[in-house]
C-alpha cells in the first residue's frame, strides 16, 4: 500500500488529520456538541501556533507578543461588525493587511535585535497593542465588546452552524500547514533556517538574512491574524485580554509541546495542551499546579515533545525491520 | 498650577521608581551573571507580602513580619535556584521563559491553595499610619518611610556592590562569567547567593507595598513586565543602570498618568485627549523600551565591558 506514510509517526498523523475531518459527524453521532466546540477553539489555537512556529520553531525568532496578531485578527472582525459590515472578505482584507502592515513596522525594529533584546521587544510592542485596544472605550474597552453576527461569504459554506465554522477552521488549518510545508521547503525556508544554525555563513553566502526574517514575520503574522479572526467568530466576543503576555507565553507552550520546527508538532501541542486544560480543570480549582509542574518538567526532562517521543517510535521501529 | 500635587505626584513617582528598583536589582544581577531570563521573579514579590502579612497578623508586629518575610523569601529564593534555576543556566533562553512561566502558575496556585483566592490586607502599626505636615502639604508617613528605606537598600546595595570583595565577584561575573569560573571563584554559591538576594529584593518590594494595596493573587505579575522593561532600559547587568531606569520609569508612569491628558489638550481636541491620554501613558515605558533596544540595544547605562 503505497499511498501510506511510511513511519508510525506519519500514519498517525494521517489518522488524526482524517479524524479530525469527520470529527462534526462523530460528535453529533455522540451527542457531544460541546466537544465539537472545544475542538474548534484547539484547531483556532494551533493555527496561531503554526504560525509561531513559523518564526520562532524555524527561524530561531522567539516572540513573547505572538497574541497581539491574534487581537489584531479578532478587532479587525469585531470593529467592523459594530458598525453592521459583516462581509467577510472585508474582515479578511482588514485582518491581513493590519496585522501585515503593523508586523513590517515593529519587525523592522524588533529584528534589530537578538535573543533576549528580541523577546523583550516583541512583548513591548504586544503590550502597547493591549493598551490601545485597552482605551477603545467605543468597542468596549476592558468589557470587551459582542460579535453578534458571523462574518459572512456569500456563496461560500456559511458560518452560522457549528460544523459550518468548524470546516472553515479546519481548511485553514490545513492551508497553513500545507503552506508551512512548502514554504520551509523552498529556497525561502532554506535561508530562514540556515540563518538560524547560522547567520554569518547565509550572509557570507550573500543572503540578506535581515530581510528574509523580517518577509518571515510578517508572513507567520499574518496567519496568526487568520486564527484571530476565526477566534472572534467563534466566540462571538473580542476583548482585550486575547492580548495579554500570558497568552504569548501560552501559544510557545502549545508550540513547545509538541515540537519545534516540526510541521505537526504545533498542532498535536495545541491539541494536548487545550484537552489538558480542559480536564485538568474539571478536576480541581487548583489544576494550574498540576499544569505548571508539567510544563516544568517538559522542559527540563521531555525530549522535543510530542513528536520527538514519536520519532523514537519510528527510530525503534525501523531498528527492528 | 497646583504645587501641592505636583509634588506629592513627585513622591509618587518616587515611591514606584524606588519599589521597581527593588524589583529589577535583583532581576538585573540574575540577567546579567547568570544569563537566566526569571518571569517568575514577580512571584517572590507576592511571596514576600504573604509572607509578611501573615507574621504581622500572628505577632501583631511589622518589623517582625519584614525580618521574618525576609528570610523566608531569601530560603525560597535558594531553593528555586538550587533544584531548577541551576539545571537552566546551560540551556537556552526559550527554556528559561518556558520554565519560569511554569514557576508563576505553580506559585499562584500554591498561594491560592494556601492562603484563599481572597487578597491579605497588612495593618500598619499606628506609627506609621498617620501623615507628616511639610509646610501647607500633608503627606502618608508610610510612604516617606517606603521611599526611605528603598534610598537606604539601594545605598546597602552599592556598599555591597562596590566596596565589598563579594560585589566584586558579582561585578566581574556580570561582566564576564567565564573569567570568574577560571579564576577558581566556586561560582556555584556565588549564584545561589545573588538568585536569593535577588529574591530577598523582590520580596521586600512586596512586603513595603502590601499595606498600601494588599497582598494579592498574581500581583507580580504585572509589575514583573515593568521591571524587565527598567532591566533593558538600564542596561542587563547594571545595578547603577537599574537606579536611574527605575526612577525614570516611575517618574515617566505617575507623571503621564496625571499630567498626559493636558499635555494632550494643547495639540488635540478635548475628547480625543481624554481617550487618548490613559492609552499612550500606559505605553509610554514600552515606547521608551522599544526605543532604547532599537538605537541603544546595550541600555543606557550597561555594566562594564559588555558589547552587543
Amino acid at each position: 500500500m503505497k499511498w501510506l506514510p511510511a513511519t508510525i509517526s506519519g500514519r498517525i498523523y494521517a489518522s488524526l488529520l482524517l479524524m479530525l475531518a469527520c470529527a462534526p459527524f462523530i460528535f453529533e453521532w455522540v451527542h457531544q456538541p460541546f466537544y465539537l466546540d472545544l475542538l474548534s477553539r484547539a484547531l483556532i489555537l494551533a493555527i496561531a501556533a503554526v504560525s509561531l512556529n513559523l518564526i520562532l520553531g524555524f527561524g530561531g525568532m522567539i516572540s513573547l507578543g505572538h497574541a497581539a496578531y491574534i487581537g489584531i485578527g479578532a478587532y479587525c472582525v469585531g470593529i467592523p461588525s459594530y458598525y453592521d459590515y459583516y462581509d467577510g472578505w472585508l474582515h479578511l482584507a482588514l485582518a491581513l493587511s493590519v496585522s501585515a502592515s503593523f508586523a513590517l513596522l515593529t519587525g523592522a525594529i524588533s529584528l534589530r535585535t537578538k535573543g533576549v533584546y528580541f523577546i523583550m521587544i516583541t512583548m513591548a510592542f504586544s503590550q502597547m497593542v493591549y493598551f490601545i485596544f485597552l482605551s477603545l472605550e467605543e468597542y468596549g474597552a476592558d468589557d470587551g465588546l459582542v460579535i453578534y453576527s458571523r462574518s459572512e461569504f456569500p456563496g461560500w459554506l456559511s458560518m452560522d452552524s457549528s460544523s459550518g465554522l468548524y470546516y472553515w477552521i479546519f481548511a485553514v488549518l490545513l492551508l497553513s500547514l500545507f503552506f508551512t510545508h512548502r514554504l520551509v521547503h523552498a529556497r525561502f525556508g532554506r535561508v530562514i533556517v540556515g540563518a538560524r544554525h547560522n547567520e554569518q555563513r547565509m550572509q557570507a553566502l550573500g543572503f540578506n538574512t535581515y530581510r528574509y526574517r523580517l518577509a518571515c514575520y510578517v508572513i507567520s503574522a499574518m496567519i496568526c491574524s487568520l486564527a484571530g479572526m476565526l477566534l472572534g467568530n467563534f466566540t462571538g466576543f473580542i476583548s482585550p485580554d486575547m492580548i495579554g503576555w500570558a497568552r504569548s507565553g501560552e501559544l510557545i507552550f502549545m508550540v513547545i509541546i509538541g515540537g519545534v520546527a516540526t510541521l505537526f508538532g504545533p498542532l498535536v501541542g495545541t491539541i494536548a495542551f487545550v484537552l489538558l486544560e480542559e480536564f485538568l480543570s474539571a478536576i480541581t480549582v487548583y489544576w494550574h499546579l498540576i499544569f505548571g509542574v508539567m510544563l516544568v518538567a517538559l522542559v527540563l526532562f521531555g525530549k522535543g515533545g510530542i513528536h520527538g517521543w514519536m520519532s523514537m517510535l519510528d527510530r525503534r521501529s525501523a531498528d527492528n525491520g | 498650577m497646583d504645587w501641592n500635587l505636583l509634588i506629592t505626584q513627585l513622591m509618587n513617582g518616587l515611591q514606584l521608581g524606588l519599589l521597581l528598583f527593588l524589583l529589577a536589582s535583583g532581576l538585573t544581577l540574575i540577567f546579567g551573571i547568570m544569563d537566566f531570563i526569571n518571569l517568575s521573579h514577580g512571584s517572590f514579590y507576592m511571596i514576600g507580602a504573604y509572607f509578611c502579612g501573615t507574621i504581622v497578623t500572628l505577632t501583631g508586629s511589622f518589623i517582625t513580619g519584614i525580618v521574618v518575610g525576609l528570610v523566608g523569601v531569601f530560603a525560597v529564593g535558594a531553593l528555586v535556584e538550587r533544584f531548577i534555576a541551576r539545571n537552566l543556566y546551560v540551556r537556552d533562553h526559550l527554556d528559561h521563559v518556558l520554565v519560569t512561566f511554569g514557576l508563576i502558575l505553580i506559585f499562584d496556585t500554591l498561594v491560592h491553595l494556601l492562603w484563599g483566592p481572597s487578597g491579605m490586607a497588612i495593618p500598619l502599626p499606628d506609627v506609621l499610619n498617620g501623615q507628616v505636615g511639610l509646610g501647607s502639604l500633608e503627606l502618608p508617613t508610610y510612604r516617606l518611610v517606603i521611599i526611605f528605606a528603598g534610598l537606604l537598600v539601594a545605598a546597602i546595595l552599592y556598599v555591597l556592590v562596590a566596596k565589598t570583595r563579594l560585589g566584586m565577584l558579582i561585578r566581574a561575573g556580570a561582566s564576564n562569567r567565564v573569567m570568574v569560573e577560571a579564576l577558581g571563584v566556586n561560582i556555584d554559591r556565588l549564584f545561589l547567593f545573588v538568585f536569593a538576594l535577588g529574591a530577598a529584593m523582590a520580596g521586600l518590594a512586596g512586603m513595603l507595598l502590601a499595606p498600601i494595596t494588599e497582598a494579592s493573587l498574581g500581583m507580580g505579575n504585572d509589575i514583573i513586565i515593568i521591571a524587565l522593561v527598567v532591566v533593558i532600559v538600564g542596561g542587563i547587568g547594571s545595578i547603577k543602570g537599574a537606579f536611574y531606569a527605575a526612577l525614570i520609569i516611575g517618574m515617566i508612569d505617575t507623571m503621564s498618568r496625571s499630567y498626559l491628558d493636558q499635555l494632550l489638550l494643547l495639540v488635540m481636541p478635548g475628547n480625543y485627549a481624554e481617550t487618548a491620554a490613559p492609552a499612550l501613558s500606559a505605553m509610554l515605558v514600552y515606547i521608551l523600551m522599544a526605543a532604547v533596544l532599537a538605537f541603544r540595544p546595550q541600555g543606557l547605562f550597561p555594566p562594564a565591558g559588555v558589547k552587543i
